[in-house]
């Protein structure tokens, strides 16, 4: 299975509840925690990359249904905001798509957005957290 | 040498509003045009330019003193330790610190998110940072704990000082290995899937005035978007150059350290860096002016990214098993091609420093000089030029003397 980015809400009840633990270990499936966030009301909202066997990932979102998680499928965009790059060039190779490219002979680093797979591999590559990412 | 001219001949020049001061990137065109002895006589100041991440970096601070007075002993600001060993009130805070409970590489390759380089950013910028201080509490010192909210503007002293900055020349990064590598290079895809090169080429610093002739203790620089001054030679600080086997010549290892008033600096040229994998820096932009006192030090300043090289090392298992062994030299004009060869394979470069804002700050520098604002300063001393370093030496590392549980027994005379 292709990996899936879904966005998951919790309420207070069940933020502090190891979710994330039985999804791996019951559900064998591989997690990447792209952005988590819990705010003073202790609501906690958690972007995540699931990698595994369809049948486990229906059953692992059923259970997280069933710890009263909503989930939403995830549509978000990168954006590359221009008053932070100072076009270091350290995404330059990390990007699969050629959506970030350098600009000669200048060396100033563009972004295509068309290009863009979303994968967010710049997002973690930048070391000025330029490339930021939308939803 | 016939033409030579004086610095205090030039700073007079300066102040007159006569100065002819061009870039390290502007001067090459000009000597190619007039030739070196007229150029030479013509240009008065090269201005250069490097911004990137550089460790060994750090500010200390004077926090001033609280009622009742505590001696700290521990310091956090923003949740980032300083070092207080120093003195009652004063701490200093390292770029490559990171947060405490950090994740580090727990989840591979971890991200780093906030650190010394960002603490030293924030304050920059003005933001308030959280200081907390624990101390053990003495008869004059009596207060144990302090948590409260500082600007920069609340310091008495707040002074940037890296001890290694400006390096000369970076080994260009790639990896030979079968998985992809996450280093203080960027990240490197296996098998010689990318080249990561880290220094402005044409533009830096120390590779325009490789011999260290004008560049000396107390050379007054551009540091953080403010006023800087050369401190000492950068730790490491080894200059040297050597002939290719190919043609050409490799210059390499000088490094500067340098120091300045932090509240004059501008955050733009301070930031902080989170490097996937490796952990967290502080992107220093940093300029030094050449005054062309003859001929020769324009021939070095006018060097081309056709004429400067790099060693090209693999990351994946020679450099972090300390067997770094050139693979290649190539050039920084092959390097910002896009492309070089390694084992006749096309490699994608990527550099790591930034090439735009290396040319910004050479000329803001340029015309700082051209408005007077900015006089150029005599070394007070020289800095140890190529061939009188003494040469680097790998830690020796000799069995601990142990007591058999464990502790270490100190042999007085040993
Ligand atoms: S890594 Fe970040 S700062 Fe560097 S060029 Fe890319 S977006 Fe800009
Ligand atoms: S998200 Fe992926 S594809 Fe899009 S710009 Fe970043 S690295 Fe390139």
């Amino acid at each position: 299975m292709a990996p899936e980015r879904i966005v998951l809400r919790f309420n207070a009840t069940t933020s502090d509840k190891p979710v994330i633990y039985h999804l791996v270990k019951k559900y064998n499936l591989i997690i990447n925690i792209l952005k988590a966030r819990i705010n003073p009301h202790k609501e906690g909202m958690m972007v995540l990359e699931l990698h595994g066997e369809p049948e486990q990932y229906a059953h692992g979102l059923e259970y997280l249904r069933s710890m009263g998680v909503t989930i939403q499928p995830l549509s978000e965009q990168v954006q590359h905001n221009e008053t932070i790059c100072n076009h270091c060039g350290a995404c330059i190779n990390v990007c699969p798509s050629g959506a970030l490219y350098l600009e000669r002979p200048d060396m100033k680093v563009k972004f295509d957005n068309e290009k863009c797979l979303v994968c967010l591999m710049c997002v973690k590559a930048c070391p000025y957290k330029a490339m930021e990412v939308y939803f | 040498m016939a033409g030579e001219k004086s610095l205090p001949e030039i700073n007079k020049r300066i102040k007159k509003g006569k100065v002819v001061v061009l870039t390290a990137e502007e001067v090459i065109p000009v000597v190619q045009e007039l030739g070196l002895k007229k150029a030479a006589a013509e240009v008065d100041v090269v201005t250069t330019g490097t911004f990137g991440a550089m460790c060994s970096s750090a500010a200390y601070f004077n926090f001033g003193h609280t009622k009742p007075r505590m001696k700290m002993t521990e310091v956090w600001l923003n949740g980032v330790n300083a070092y207080a060993g120093i003195a009652a009130v004063d701490a200093l805070i390292g770029a490559t610190e990171v947060m405490k409970n950090d994740p580090l590489n727990s989840i591979h390759p971890g991200e780093f998110r906030y650190g010394g380089g960002h603490v030293i950013h924030d304050l920059v910028a003005k933001k308030p940072i959280h200081l907390r201080a624990t101390a053990h509490g003495t008869d004059c010192y009596p207060r144990r704990e302090i948590d409260t909210v500082i600007t920069i503007d609340d310091l008495n002293q707040a002074v940037l000082f890296n001890p290694r900055n400006a390096y000369q020349n970076y080994n260009v990064a790639v990896n030979l290995s079968d998985k992809t590598v996450y280093t203080y290079l960027g990240v490197l895809k296996p098998q010689l899937g990318n080249a990561n090169y880290s220094t402005s080429g044409q533009l830096s610093p120390l590779l325009k005035d490789p011999y260290l002739r004008t560049i000396g203790i107390g050379s007054r620089i551009f540091l953080g978007g403010g006023i800087g001054y050369v401190a000492w030679q950068g730790t490491q600080h080894c200059p040297s150059i050597t002939a290719l086997p190919n043609g050409g010549s490799l210059i390499e290892g000088g490094t500067l350290a340098v120091i300045g008033d932090l509240k004059q600096m501008q955050p733009e040229w301070l930031m902080g860096a989170s490097i996937l994998g490796y952990g967290v820096s502080l992107a220093v932009g940093l300029g030094v002016p050449i005054p062309v006192l003859n001929e020769e030090i324009l021939y070095w300043a006018s060097r081309t990214d056709e004429e400067i090289y790099a060693p090209v090392i693999d990351y994946g298992l020679a450099y972090p098993a300390g067997n770094p062994e050139p693979l290649a030299y190539v050039t920084y004009a092959q390097l910002k091609s896009g492309t070089i060869k390694v084992d006749g394979k096309e490699v994608p470069t990527g550099p790591m420093s930034s090439y735009p804002a290396a040319k910004k700050i050479a000329t803001m520098l340029k015309q700082w000089i051209e408005q007077g604002s900015f006089l150029l300063t005599e070394p007070v001393a020289p800095l140890p030029s190529i061939g009188e370093a003494a040469p680097l030496n790998p830690l020796a590392e000799t069995e601990s003397q142990t007591d058999g549980k464990g502790e270490l027994i100190w042999l007085p005379n040993a």
